[in-house]
């Protein structure tokens, strides 16, 4: 029977045996993604706040069927037109949701440790969407998720991110899930993009994107965020396509099977070609499927109260 | 009205006392310091049972936040924390609102330091008008006035040709220019220390060349130029080493560090608790031994505390949101006197220097001296005194300690300015 996790803040403070559990966790209700009426009665009677503080449609969405197929009660809250325009702080916000009776709070947040922040004086637990460029521990997980269905496991594999891991959560959370599963991680990108000191948490980096092509196993494959070029952190677009892009005749060069993996959304011709994100190596939809269930799995086993 | 103090372990820099003696205090000046006096009748007479007493000690780097932002901390409260923290001078520094950049501002605040009486005030002007870091600020007025120094703390003056007529001045004035070293466009909304922690942290970090290389360029301006110049809250172990050559060839520099540089390393930020946002960041453990270091050898000159007031409302808020800085008037010593006098076995009149005598020589003020008919100025120190920090024991209207809930051994337990004196209630 499941333990439960407190909260689930990031990837970092879980022990590899909690990811397990999440991750075995999310399997069944996979399955019950499949089934003709997608809907158990596991959290009815229980109420969970969607805090997004920043725009989301992917995480937000999936968050919210997740929540709705396992008979929760939904109350869904962005920063835009709320209190907070009104200059109320986060923890006035979250604490005022949470003296309604609410149960478990998911929130996104565009300041690293937010959730965290939260966790502190809520009573009730907290699910990290996002937090700044710390992590994005739903991410990580339905990631490590889709690898390990597609391969069956994760230990021994070669697994590589491409673009700019120095701001990216979904970088950092599939850092640290992979390297405890014993997966062997590297990332790849153009040294502006890639934070010293990376190799103290055992992942190895390419600059050259052919050289990481033929390492990897999986390719999981940053958005670039056009804001980027404009903060002067590589040169163009242009240069970043040229180098960095994954197209057709990248892969090819190399003799042997690489997946392609996405969190999205996707600059089609920019980081991706379009016909790669949606070819045959491509689990980037099966990504968002999975992700539902992964969800489902974490507010079940936050969510859950004792009988 | 006399106070008597008995059995006080006099700590001496001059080397002409050392041991335990009797200290008559008449009307604040001393009247009398042997092995057998009293008999005569005094208001207050205390037993010190081998309690240090200490030239009064002084902080070079604080902030009062008045005038404008009187509900982080007042001239009141923060002399009040200053002398619950056994200061009898601090120096404050000028970015309030208005920031200290004209003689009407100085006055106000040496006024209102005055009714508070306790602890010595010294005000820091602007170098530069409004710390905009573009005009000087009229450096002989402000002298004139009473300023005690010239910094823009809480940015750097970036601009050399500013940096370089501000030493120039200032060098009419015998006053010293200190710098905060800091290059924005380094550490532009970086709020931590870049290093092998913070990565896994996932905080937006700034490098420490931010620091080294205003420091750097900053003593070459000295060479050229002249001038007398502080670099305060030295945070990296490279500074530490830059100083220390600099002082080899010569030049007439000084540097402070903080308590939290010197005993907080940024593995403290994996909470993202924001009382441990300051500015300079927290640093690695091997950047707080080259500190530690540092003040043994002497190449470090104070310990400053960058007392820096942030009402609750404002900290408590997620981590970017978060104002840099932590209050450090009221632990102190006690960190000091754990880490260095018990830890690290540092000799006390060197941690004396560095809290009393040094920072003083460096702002060219009078050194409290253990002599008859000399003013009295002294802070007792129980060396021995274990105490947990609670900050909501505080004088200082803020709250914002990176030490909550440590255990610290030494105590500042009182102090005495002239006819003026506050002892604690840990004073047994």
């Amino acid at each position: 029977m499941a333990q439960g996790i407190r909260n689930l803040l990031g990837l970092r403070e879980l022990s590899l045996d909690e990811i397990v559990e999440i991750l075995d966790t999310a399997r069944s209700f996979r399955e019950v993604l499949e089934r003709p009426i997608k809907k158990v009665p596991t959290l009815q009677g229980t109420t969970v706040v969607n805090l997004f503080f920043e725009s989301s449609t992917r995480t937000r969405i999936s968050f919210e069927l997740a929540e709705r197929r396992l008979s929760a009660d939904v109350v869904n809250f962005a920063a835009s037109g709320s209190s907070v325009s009104k200059g109320e702080t986060l923890k006035d916000t979250a604490r005022n949701i949470e003296a309604m009776k609410t149960d478990v709070t998911v929130i996104r947040h565009s300041s690293t440790g937010a959730p965290h922040f939260l966790s502190r004086f809520l009573k009730s637990p907290v699910i990290n969407a996002g937090d700044g460029i710390n992590e994005h521990p739903t991410q990580g997980l339905l990631d490590m998720y889709t690898i390990r269905e597609k391969f069956g496991e994760l230990k021994g594999l070669n697994v590589c991110i491409v673009g700019d891991i120095t701001h990216s959560r979904v970088a950092r959370s599939n850092i640290f899930g992979l390297t405890k599963s014993g997966a062997n991680v590297a990332v790849c990108g153009p040294k502006t993009l890639i934070p010293d000191y990376l190799q103290q948490l055992g992942v190895r980096v390419f600059y050259d994107i052919d050289a990481a092509i033929q390492w990897a196993d999986v390719l999981n494959v940053l958005r670039i965020q056009m804001e980027r070029e404009a903060g002067g952190d590589f040169p163009s677009i242009r240069e970043y396509r040229l180098y960095w892009g994954i197209n057709r005749s990248r892969l090819e060069r190399i003799k042997k099977p690489v997946v392609i993996m996405h969190p999205g959304p996707i600059n089609r011709g920019v980081e991706l070609d379009a016909d790669i994100a949606d070819g045959d190596t491509s689990l980037i939809l099966d990504q968002v499927t999975n992700g539902v269930a992964v969800r489902m799995a974490v507010l079940f086993l936050t969510g859950v109260k004792p009988s | 009205m006399k106070i008597y103090l008995k059995n006080a372990r006099v700590v001496d820099l001059s080397g002409r006392l050392d041991g335990l003696f009797n200290i008559l205090i008449v009307d604040g000046r001393i009247q009398e310091i042997g092995t057998s006096l009293g008999g005569n009748p005094v208001n207050y007479e205390i037993n010190l049972q081998g309690k240090f007493v200490v030239p009064g000690l002084f902080d070079m780097h604080t902030h009062l936040r008045e005038p404008g932002q009187e509900y982080k901390e007042d001239i009141a409260s923060g002399i009040a924390a200053a002398a619950n923290g056994g200061f009898t001078g601090i120096a404050a520094m000028p970015n309030t609102d208005p920031v200290v950049d004209s003689a009407d501002v100085v006055k106000y605040v040496l006024d209102r330091a005055k009714q508070s009486g306790l602890v010595d005030l010294h005000q820091i002007a602007s170098i530069t008008e409004g710390r905009k870091g573009e005009r000087l600020s009229e450096m002989k007025d402000l002298a004139e006035a009473g300023a005690a120094a010239f910094s823009d703390d809480g940015s750097a003056v970036t601009n050399s040709q500013v940096m370089r007529r501000a030493l120039e001045y200032s060098s009419m004035l015998d006053k010293v220019i200190i710098q905060h070293c800091e290059d924005p466009e380094l550490t532009k909304s970086g709020s931590s220390n870049e290093s092998a922690d913070t990565i896994k942290y996932g905080l937006k970090t700034q490098h420490r060349l931010a620091e080294e290389l205003i420091l750097m360029r900053d003593l070459k301006l000295v060479e050229a130029f002249g001038g007398k110049y502080h670099a305060t809250h030295v945070s990296t172990s490279e500074s530490v080493s830059v100083v220390a050559d600099a002082k080899k060839r010569g030049l007439p520099i000084t540097c402070d560090v903080t308590p939290h540089h010197l005993f907080l390393d940024d593995s403290i930020l994996s909470g993202y608790d924001s009382d441990y946002k300051v500015n300079p960041p927290l640093r690695t453990k091997s950047d707080c031994e080259a500190l530690v270091e540092g003040l043994k050898s002497g190449v470090i000159d104070a310990i400053a505390s960058d007392h820096a007031p942030h009402a609750i409302h404002e900290k408590e808020v997620e981590f970017d949101a978060a104002p840099f800085g932590m209050i450090g008037l009221e632990t102190t010593v006690g960190a000091v006197m754990t880490k260095l006098y018990h830890e690290r076995k540092m000799d006390i009149h060197q941690i004396v220097r560095l809290l009393s005598a040094n920072p003083r020589k460096i702002l060219e003020l009078p050194i409290p001296v253990f002599e008859l008919g000399a003013k009295a100025e002294f802070t007792i120190i129980d060396p021995d005194y274990e105490w947990t920090v609670n900050p909501d024991e505080f004088k200082s209207k803020s709250r914002n300690t990176g030490f909550k809930g440590w255990k610290f051994k030494g105590s500042a337990v009182g102090i005495i300015n002239e006819d003026k004196f506050f002892f604690s209630d840990r004073l047994k």
